[in-house]
């Protein structure tokens, strides 16, 4: 049984004074397995924070259903909602911690909502701060912590109640890089050893490269792609995810880089798509040499991600002609082959 | 200086000062804690708020702008008939006292709802998405992270109140204000117009200095 199960979900936001009311979600339909990290990505206004806001159901559905652990949260009533929300721990970009509460203290919320016995918040607080690597800050104020160790408070905040699922919603966006991966990495820890699954909004491919299991990618309220993170990188159909996958991965030069670059390299330019291990790019090497073909490297790169190897390289190939057809041709019969240009 | 009547009036001066204490720390009380609850019941029901509610907010608004634009000396005698009912008398400490804890209330509602619309509407959610209630949100989250401007509201109203005292005299009520007016400015006797001046400043001082320093442990900067 999937952890979440959102089936032809809508969610329209009545209409401001003046204004027309805003279509945020238009018929998803979503699985989240228990276990898994799921990347959600698209641009602002996509409607992706909308989407986790309706599985932890700060916001309702118009229409459609939203299963949580096998229980359907539509309909239900506040009161149940907030029973709902405890087992969901949420982390945001600017980690909402609260001022007024030292870190312990923002930690200890989630557990007085909970009920949770005062002897048992301590220990849980205290474990909790182990894992995120804070407990020597457990008294100090907000204020006085640098982002990524609000962050971090955060995702202890988050997990206080022992949730089965986290959602984080841009939580890497407002970090640097260094601290982006410093907090990928916890994440990583939070689904591997506590197993918690977790689903990620983000605009940041990285973040999706190196977190993500499986990627989901939003435009205008709709899923227009989803899949293995490595598919989706390595053969992307929609325009949307090329634009995306193009900001980690490099795929052919555009119009200008490739007039510039036929400008300074003479032949034709192919583009060869490599994915995964079975065929090397030895081998297609060997078939141009093999046809008297010098070549080039123009552009592109060899990306590998969760172990497996993928990338696009344009070639300029130098020689007879003839030799050079062939050469593609029987190139062709290995790899993806794109002609860019002559 | 030999002019002045201020030597035999220093019985009635502290009299006088402790009046506008007694005025200004039942009215600020009384008038705080309405102000609170209609500066809450503002700030909830606004778009967006925890108990959104267009007709409630749009009351509670009608409510507060229809009577806090009355400048005070009129107010006071637009709400004597009230005064006699709820307090028994329309003139006095007792009637100033009801009218002032009405105009404060009107007035604090506004410093309060000012005060909790900065709280980051983040942190809000932050506590929804844990399953916290909208009660508790409000007493846990909404005023904890708001209570510094808070505490820089009310001592902002407290200086107000002492300011609105002034015109006690109108209705027979004393205080300060009404000392000056009546035993320094009728007599034109700048000395005990000075002398109760120094005191209101003297007053005001120690209690901005108290509210400012600590708004500034609540907020730690």
């Amino acid at each position: 049984m999937p952890l979440v199960e959102l089936t032809d979900v809508h969610k329209t936001f009545p209409a401001a004074r003046g204004r027309t009311p805003v279509e945020a979600i238009r018929g998803v339909d979503l699985t989240v397995e228990a276990g898994e990290i799921v990347g959600i990505v698209g641009y602002s206004g996509a409607g992706k924070s909308t989407l986790v806001r309706l599985i932890n159901a700060l916001e309702t559905t118009t229409s459609g259903s939203v299963q949580v652990d096998g229980r359907e949260i539509t309909g239900l009533k506040e009161r149940e909602l907030r029973e709902v929300r405890l087992g969901i721990g949420m982390i945001f970009q600017q980690f909402n911690l609260f001022r007024s509460r030292t870190v312990w203290g923002n930690v200890a919320y989630p557990l007085e909502v909970a009920g949770v016995p005062a002897q048992e918040q301590n220990a849980r607080i205290s474990d909790l701060l182990h894992f995120v690597g804070l407990a020597d800050k457990a008294h100090s104020h907000v204020e006085e912590l640098s982002g990524g160790q609000k962050q971090r408070v955060g995702i202890a905040r988050a997990l206080a109640t022992n949730p089965r699922l986290l959602l984080a919603d841009e939580a890497t966006s407002a970090l640097d890089p260094e601290t982006t991966q410093e907090v990928l990495a916890l994440l990583r820890r939070v689904n591997r050893e506590l197993g918690i699954t977790i689903v990620v909004i983000t605009h940041e491919m990285d973040v999706v490269r190196s977190l993500a299991h499986r990627v989901v990618v939003m435009e205008a309220g709709r899923i227009v792609e989803e899949g293995p993170v490595v598919q989706v990188l390595s053969d992307p159909q929609q325009p949307v995810t090329r634009r995306f996958v193009s900001t980690i991965v490099d795929d052919e030069p555009d119009a200008e880089a490739l007039a510039a670059l036929h400008a300074r390299h003479a032949g034709r330019f192919v583009k060869l798509a490599f994915r995964g291990d079975e065929v090397r790019q030895s081998d297609v090497f060997a078939v141009l040499l093999e046809h008297g073909v010098r070549f080039e490297l123009v552009f592109g790169g060899i990306e590998e991600v969760q172990g497996e190897t993928f990338g696009n390289l344009t070639l300029a190939l130098d020689g007879d002609p003839a030799a050079v057809d062939a050469a593609v041709d029987a190139v062709r019969a290995l790899v993806p082959t794109k002609e860019l240009a002559r | 200086m030999t002019d002045s009547n201020m030597d035999q009036l220093w019985p009635l001066f502290w009299e006088a000062a402790w009046e506008t204490l007694y005025i200004v720390a039942i009215t600020l009380t009384l008038g705080g804690l309405l102000g609170l609850l209609l500066g809450l019941g503002l700030y909830v029901t606004r778009s967006g708020g925890l108990y959104a509610s267009r007709p409630v907010s749009v009351v509670l608004n009608v409510l507060v702008n229809f009577f806090r634009p009355i400048p005070f000396v009129i107010f006071i005698a637009a709400v004597q008939p009230f005064a006699r009912v709820v307090v028994g008398t329309g003139i006095g400490n007792p009637a100033i006292i009801f009218a002032l804890t009405l105009a404060a209330a009107f007035g604090i509602s506004r410093i309060v709802e000012q005060n909790l619309v900065t709280v980051d509407p983040g942190v809000i959610e932050a506590a929804r998405s844990v399953g916290a209630s909208r009660a508790r949100i409000v007493r846990t989250v909404v005023l904890p992270e708001a209570l510094g401007p808070l505490v820089l509201g009310y001592t902002f109203a407290f200086v107000a109140l002492v300011d609105m005292t002034a015109v006690a005299g109108v209705v027979g009520g004393g205080g300060l204000g009404n000392f000056a007016l009546q035993y320094g400015f009728r007599q034109f006797d700048t000395v005990v117009t000075w002398t109760a001046v120094i005191a209101i400043v003297v007053l005001v001082q120690v209690v901005q200095l108290a509210g400012n320093t600590t708004a500034r442990r609540i907020l730690r900067r």
